[in-house]
C-alpha cells in the first residue's frame, strides 16, 4: 500500500512543473504567439529560484524569484517578436540556448550546494490518514497550485471575456484589431504570464523536485511542455491529462527498470513519449474540435498598419 | 472652428490625404455626408475607396486633413473612438473570428460587459425585426458568406450607430439576399441613419443612392445625384474614359463540337471541418464555347478548380477529360500537356510568386509545357527566349508596368491578372479554366481579359469560367451553370437565364421548383 501511494507521490511530483510549464504556454498560445523558450525561461526559473532560496534560506523568496526572473525573460522575448515584430520560431530558439547558457555561467558557484525545500502540506490530523491523507492533504503546495491553475485559466479562457478577447486575438489578430482590441498589449500580457509559469516550474525543479542546482536540470521539460499543450490541442484539460500521463508512464518505466525486466532500457526510456503521444492522438482526433481550438493565427507576427 | 460648417451634415471630410511611401492613396478628399442620406462612393479598385473608409474608422490615421462630425472637428484615432461617435463599419473582407459562433462574435464588438446570453437574444431580437433572422449559437465557420454578413450588420446596428458605412456589400450575396439588404438599408435610412454606401456596382447605386461621389486616381472627380445619371456616365466618371464593351460573337457549330474538357461523377470529400464536399459534379464544355460557374463564394467554387486543374487527383481517372482522354490521376504538369491551361483564383502567392520577375514567373508555369523553347540541352535555362516571350505576353494583354521585367508584387492588381491570363493564353490552350478571372481588376482590364477569354473560344477552346461576378458571367459566357453546397446545377444556356433564375439557384432552390420556392418563402 505504501508503495501505491508513494508511486503516486511521486507521478504528481513529476507532472507537475509539465503542467505548469504547459499551462502557462496554452495561454501564451491561445493569444496567437508561438514561443519556443519554455525550456529556457524554466531553467533560468530554476537557477533564479534556487539562488534566492540558497542566499536567503526561505523557499518561499525562492519560488517569488523564480516566478519574477521567468516573467523578466519572457518579456525580452516579448519586447523582440510584438514590438519588433521578430520570427517568433527563430527568437524562441535563441531565448532558450541562451537560457541554457545563461544559467550554467550563473549557477557556477551554486553546484553542490545544499538547497532549501519548500516543505510539504501538513494539516495535523488530515495528513496523517492512512492512504488519502498524504495523497490529499500531504503535497508540495506546488501541486495545489498547478491543479488550481488549471482550474482558473479553463475558466478564463471559455468563460469570461477578457478570455473571450484574448482567444478572438489567436484567432484573427487583424479582425481583433479592425474591432479596436489592443492585439500587443493582450499579446505581452499573455507571453509575460508564460513566462512566470515557466519560471515557477523552473522553481519546483530545484526547491521541490531536487533541491539543488545542477546545470541543464530542466533537462528538455520544456520541450515536452510545449509538444504537450499542441497535442492537447489548446486545452486545459487536455493538458493536464496528458502531464499525468506522461508523469505515470516516467515513473513507471523507471520501476521497470530498477526491477531489471528483460526490455532495452532505450525503449523503457521513450515509452513516457510514445505513450503521451499516442493517448493525445486519440483524444484529439475530433478534426473540427481541434479545428475550433486551433488558434489561427498562432506564430505570425503582427504589425498594424497606420 | 468657423461657422461655416453645417449642423446639416452629419460628417464633413476636408481635405484628407493618405500617403504610403510614393503613392497617395487619398488625395485632398471632399465629402459630406447629411443625416438620413445613403451616399455612394464609387471608384474603381484602387481609387482610393477604401483608404478613405479606414480613415473614417480609425484604422488608418490621414498625413492631413480635417473631419467634423456633427459640425465638431474631430480626430478619429482608432476604431474604438469611431463607434464612440456613433460609426459603424460593416466590412468587406470580413472580420469575424471563424471559431467563434455568432454571439461571442458580437460580445466582443460591444464592450459593455454584459453576458453573453443577454447578448444573444438582444441579437436575435434585433435581427428578427429587421428580417435578417440569425442564430447566435451558431458558430461562424458553419455559416454562409451571406449569414456571416447578417452578424455584421446586425454586430454594427446593436451599437446604434449615426453613420453606418458598408464596403461592397453586396459583391458576396446572391441577387435576392442583396434586395433583403436595400430593404434593410431603406428601413435605416427611414429611421434617419446616415450610409456611407461603396460600391463599383453602379445599378445598384442608382437604385438605392441619394448622392454620389466618384473617386478616380485618389482624387474626388465628382458629386452627383447618381437617379439622374446613367449606368454609363457613372462609368464614364469612375474610369475617366469609355470603357469598351465586350463583344460576343455568336458560337456556330456549337452542338456538334467535340466536348474537351469532361466531368463525369466527381465527387471530392472535404479535406478540412470548413471545406465543402463536391456531390456528383458532371459538365462538359465543348470546344468554341464559354460556361460559366456563378455561386456565392464557398460553395464549393475552389474545391471544384483544384479538382480540374489537378492540384488535387482524383480517385476516379475517368472523372476529369481532357480532349476525350482520361486526367483524373494525372498532375498538373501533366493536364497542362493534354492541352489544358488554368488560371487560379489569387493572383499573389497562387498564381504567381510574388519576389520572382515576369518572365520567371512564366519559366515557372511553362517549363514543363514549352521545355522545347524554355529549356536547353543539359537542362540549362534559355533566359533570352523565356524573356522574349515574357515581352510578347506583355505587349498582347497591354500589361502596365514600371520595368522592362519586374517582380510579380510590383505590378498593380488588374496588371498582374492581365500578365496571368496571357501567359496561358500565349500557349494557345485547347482546354482554358479560369477561377475569377476579373477578381478587384478595373474596369478596362476586366473587359480586356474577358474578350480575350471570348476570343480563346470562338478559335475552338473550351473555356470554364467560375466566377461570383454575375455580369461578369452574363458578359461572356454561351451557358451559366449554378454552384451550391458542393453540388452543380445544369447549365442554363444564356439565351434563357435571367439574373432572377440564376439568383435563386445561388440561393439553393431546385431548378424546376423556383416557383414553387418562392410561394412558400
Amino acid at each position: 500500500m505504501d508503495i501505491t501511494v508513494n508511486i503516486l507521490l511521486t507521478i504528481a511530483t513529476a507532472a507537475t512543473p509539465l503542467l505548469i510549464a504547459a499551462i502557462g504556454e496554452l495561454v501564451v498560445e491561445r493569444s496567437g504567439v508561438l514561443n519556443l523558450g519554455v525550456e529556457g525561461m524554466m531553467i533560468m526559473g530554476a537557477v533564479g529560484g534556487f539562488g534566492a532560496g540558497y542566499l536567503t534560506g526561505s523557499p518561499w523568496i525562492g519560488l517569488l524569484a523564480a516566478i519574477i526572473v521567468g516573467a523578466l525573460f519572457s518579456l525580452l522575448f516579448a519586447v523582440m517578436t510584438l514590438s519588433l515584430a521578430t520570427n517568433q520560431v527563430a527568437t524562441g530558439l535563441s531565448l532558450t540556448l541562451l537560457g541554457l547558457g545563461l544559467s550554467g555561467m550563473i549557477g557556477t558557484s551554486f553546484v553542490g550546494q545544499p538547497g532549501v525545500r519548500l516543505p510539504n502540506l501538513d494539516i495535523p490530523g488530515l495528513s496523517s490518514i492512512p492512504v488519502v491523507g498524504k495523497l490529499i492533504f500531504g503535497q508540495d503546495p506546488l501541486f495545489y497550485l498547478s491543479i488550481a491553475l488549471t482550474a482558473a485559466v479553463m475558466w478564463f479562457l471559455f468563460k469570461t471575456r477578457t478570455g473571450l478577447t484574448l482567444r478572438s486575438i489567436g484567432d484573427s489578430h487583424s479582425s481583433a484589431h479592425a474591432l479596436g482590441i489592443k492585439v500587443i498589449r493582450y499579446r505581452y500580457l499573455a507571453v509575460i504570464f508564460g513566462g512566470a509559469c515557466a519560471g515557477l516550474a523552473g522553481g519546483h525543479l530545484s526547491l521541490v523536485y531536487t533541491p539543488q542546482w545542477v546545470e541543464n536540470m530542466s533537462a528538455g521539460r520544456g520541450w515536452i511542455a510545449l509538444a504537450l499543450v499542441v497535442f492537447a490541442s489548446w486545452r486545459p484539460w487536455r493538458v493536464l491529462a496528458g502531464a499525468y500521463i506522461f508523469g505515470a508512464v516516467w515513473i513507471g518505466q523507471l520501476h521497470a527498470q530498477a526491477f531489471g525486466i528483460p526490455v532495452p532500457s532505450q525503449f523503457l526510456s521513450s515509452l513516457p513519449y510514445l505513450a503521451t503521444i499516442v493517448v493525445l492522438v486519440l483524444i484529439s482526433r475530433n478534426k473540427r474540435l481541434t479545428m475550433m481550438n486551433t488558434p489561427a493565427s498562432l506564430g505570425q507576427p503582427f504589425v498594424p498598419d497606420r | 472652428m468657423s461657422a461655416n460648417h453645417d449642423r446639416a451634415n452629419l460628417l464633413e471630410v476636408r481635405g484628407l490625404t493618405k500617403i504610403f511611401g510614393t503613392l497617395t492613396a487619398c488625395n485632398h478628399i471632399d465629402l459630406n455626408i447629411a443625416r438620413g442620406e445613403i451616399h455612394a462612393l464609387l471608384g474603381e479598385n484602387g481609387a482610393g475607396k477604401s483608404t478613405l473608409v479606414k480613415m473614417l474608422f480609425g484604422s488608418l490615421e490621414p498625413n492631413s486633413g480635417e473631419i467634423f462630425w456633427d459640425g465638431e472637428a474631430v480626430r478619429i484615432t482608432s476604431p474604438g473612438v469611431a463607434k464612440k461617435l456613433g460609426i459603424g463599419m460593416v466590412f468587406q473582407h470580413f472580420s469575424l473570428f471563424e471559431a467563434l459562433t455568432a454571439a461571442e462574435n458580437i460580445a466582443l464588438s460591444l464592450n459593455d460587459g454584459s453576458p453573453i446570453s443577454t447578448i444573444a437574444a438582444k441579437a436575435r431580437a434585433l435581427s428578427y425585426s429587421y428580417g435578417l433572422p440569425l442564430d447566435p449559437e451558431s458558430l461562424v465557420g458553419d455559416l454562409s458568406v451571406g449569414e456571416r454578413q447578417r452578424i455584421e450588420i446586425i454586430r454594427c446596428l446593436l451599437q446604434t450607430p449615426q453613420l453606418i458605412i458598408l464596403d461592397e456589400p453586396t459583391s458576396v450575396l446572391t441577387p435576392q439576399e442583396a434586395d433583403k439588404l436595400f430593404e434593410t438599408l431603406e428601413r435605416l435610412r427611414s429611421e434617419g441613419k446616415s450610409i456611407l454606401y461603396i460600391s463599383h456596382r453602379l445599378e445598384e447605386v442608382k437604385r438605392i443612392c441619394d448622392r454620389a461621389t466618384v473617386l478616380r486616381h485618389g482624387k474626388v472627380v465628382g458629386h452627383c445625384n447618381p437617379r439622374q445619371e446613367t449606368a454609363a456616365s457613372l462609368a464614364r466618371m469612375m474610369v475617366g474614359n469609355e470603357v469598351k464593351a465586350v463583344v460576343r460573337a455568336p458560337a456556330e457549330g456549337i452542338e456538334t463540337a467535340p466536348a474537351l474538357l469532361e466531368i463525369r461523377g466527381l465527387t471530392r470529400k472535404p479535406a478540412t471541418p470548413f471545406a465543402i464536399p463536391l456531390k456528383n459534379i458532371n459538365l462538359s464544355v465543348r470546344a468554341g464555347e464559354v460556361i460559366g460557374i456563378a455561386g456565392v463564394a464557398g460553395n464549393g467554387q475552389g474545391e471544384f478548380f483544384e479538382s480540374v486543374s489537378g492540384e488535387v487527383l482524383q480517385q476516379d481517372a475517368g472523372s476529369v477529360r481532357i480532349r476525350g482522354k482520361d486526367a483524373g490521376a494525372l498532375s498538373i504538369t501533366g493536364r497542362r500537356l493534354m492541352g489544358a491551361a488554368f488560371v487560379p483564383e489569387e493572383r499573389l502567392g497562387h498564381g504567381a510568386a510574388p519576389r520572382m520577375r515576369l518572365s520567371e514567373n512564366l519559366l515557372l508555369s511553362r517549363h514543363a509545357t514549352d521545355g522545347k523553347s524554355f529549356v536547353g540541352s543539359g537542362g540549362m535555362v534559355k533566359n533570352g527566349s523565356v524573356y522574349s516571350a515574357a515581352q510578347r505576353i506583355i505587349a498582347t494583354m497591354d500589361v502596365r508596368k514600371s520595368a522592362p521585367d519586374p517582380e510579380a508584387a510590383a505590378l498593380s492588381g488588374g496588371n498582374l491578372q492581365k500578365f496571368i491570363v496571357g501567359r496561358e493564353l500565349d500557349r494557345k490552350p485547347s482546354v482554358m479554366v479560369v477561377n475569377q478571372p476579373t477578381w478587384g481588376v478595373d474596369a478596362g482590364a476586366a473587359a480586356h481579359i474577358r474578350q480575350a477569354l471570348i476570343e480563346l473560344a470562338r478559335s475552338g477552346s473550351a473555356v470554364l469560367v467560375i466566377s461570383q461576378d454575375l455580369d461578369e458571367l452574363f458578359e461572356l459566357s454561351d451557358a451559366i451553370a449554378v454552384m451550391h453546397n458542393g453540388e452543380l446545377s445544369a447549365p442554363l444556356p444564356i439565351a434563357e437565364a435571367t439574373f432572377e433564375k440564376i439568383g435563386l439557384l445561388m440561393g439553393g432552390a431546385e431548378p424546376g421548383h423556383a416557383e414553387h420556392t418562392m410561394e412558400t418563402a
